[in-house]
């Protein structure tokens, strides 16, 4: 979801790589209304890379299942995915220039140096 | 805030916001009614569809008290704020939206048409404001909405509660909000009390709609004076003079005299019949 397109000189800067140090699984509830909608807002292809560098992409399928909105099983496995797993500590990097936003406590911080606003 | 100076011109927003003005933000509950309510009234701008959960965007989140109030309204969230220390609070106070570290005039790092809407509370006067040397409130402003207007999805609304300093303040908002695309405009509530006043700039994407009414507005049809009409209706009531009359007489010399021509005075004479003696 995030990208680094504030940055100078990054045109696309999606989707931005993971390295993760400490990841916390929690629990949340299942909303499946939420969890269809957002569907198509994703770039399914990345969620999957992204699952699958923190190493929980096993139970996810590779391509996009069709007729999701009525497969709950597949739902909840994208819920579990996408809300349930959070980066403690680790890193954001920018695909296209490297740099790293590091990520403490499960927040991300994207505050850029004066040089590298892009205006 | 309680305090008479703006916290604007106190410091910028990541050092004014430290650990002790964030702590106030849990503690007092003057604070957090007022946060409350302003969020409520924002959600209630905001229009989301009822039924449906929404994923919004929370500019400006603080400590996290707006985004409790999205989740009581079922929605999820994604926060955003330049201040370490209130983002602690809020994630010390176990809210269920991500947060984000960020500066909002270096832009709003999402994906194009993420998110359903937008809200943010006492946020936006933060970035008519030049703290450093290589700030400049137009260039942050301008890319801020341009940011923001990408990472909406159509049809989303944006509102923003913010406190703005003068009408040239307001107008550079607008200005830039316009120039990004963005349809709408400022709605103010209860505009004739010093306290209650609450800006509320309503931005939309997509196409424009009419502008939801502002409170207390009510009772007043016009923010303009009511024009007492009886002086006119007293003339028309009373209609032109009987030709010929004494008092159509006096009307056209007065006419006359307004005209710039020579006109005799008035006098018991003036249309007076003559005598018959002639």
């Amino acid at each position: 979801m995030l990208t680094s397109k504030c940055m100078k000189g990054v045109t696309q800067g999606y989707p931005l790589g993971i390295q993760a140090r400490e990841v916390k699984v929690t629990e949340s509830e299942f909303n499946i209304d939420f969890v269809s909608r957002v569907i198509p807002k994703l770039d399914y292809d990345t969620l999957w890379t992204a699952a699958d560098g923190l190493g929980y992409s096993t139970d996810l399928p590779k391509t996009l299942v069709e007729n999701y909105e009525s497969n709950e099983d597949f739902l909840k496995k994208i819920h579990h995915v996408l809300l349930e797993i959070e980066v403690l500590e680790g890193d954001l990097i920018c695909p296209e220039t490297g740099r790293k936003f590091p990520i403490t406590s499960g927040i991300p911080n994207m505050l850029l140096n004066e040089d590298e606003v892009k205006y | 805030m309680s305090s008479g100076k703006r916290p604007e011109h106190l410091a910028p927003p990541e050092i004014f916001y430290n650990d002790t003005e964030a702590r106030k933000y849990t503690s007092n509950s003057r604070m957090i009614d007022i946060q409350v309510q302003m969020t409520e009234r924002a959600v209630e701008l905001l229009c989301l569809p009822d039924d449906q959960p929404s994923l919004l965007l929370d500019l400006g989140c603080g400590s996290g008290l707006s985004g409790s109030v999205l989740e009581e309204n079922g929605h999820v969230w994604v926060g955003m704020d330049i201040s370490q220390a209130m983002l602690d609070v809020a994630v010390e106070r176990e809210v269920e939206g991500d947060l984000l570290l960020s500066d909002l005039g270096q832009g709003v790092p999402f994906r194009a048409g993420m998110f359903d809407g937008a809200v943010s509370v006492s946020a936006l006067q933060w970035l008519c404001n030049c703290d450093q040397k290589s700030h400049n409130p137009v260039k942050r402003l301008s890319k801020f909405f341009t940011l923001l207007y990408t990472s909406l999805s159509r049809c989303a609304r944006a509102v923003f509660q913010f406190y703005p300093e003068s009408p040239h303040q307001v107008e550079l908002v607008t200005t830039q909000a316009t120039k990004a695309g963005f349809y709408g405009g400022l709605i103010i509530d209860y505009p004739n009390s010093t306290k209650a006043k609450k800006y509320f700039l309503v931005l939309m994407t997509g196409q424009n709609m009419a502008l939801p009414k502002a409170l207390g507005t009510e009772n007043q049809d016009d923010s303009t004076v009511k024009y007492g009409n009886s002086r006119m209706t007293y003339k028309q009531m009373r209609g032109k003079p009987l030709k010929k009359s004494r008092d159509w007489i006096i009307e056209k010399k007065e006419r006359r005299k307004r005209q710039g021509k020579e006109v005799r005075e008035n006098s018991k004479f003036t249309g007076r019949r003559r005598c018959g003696k002639f």
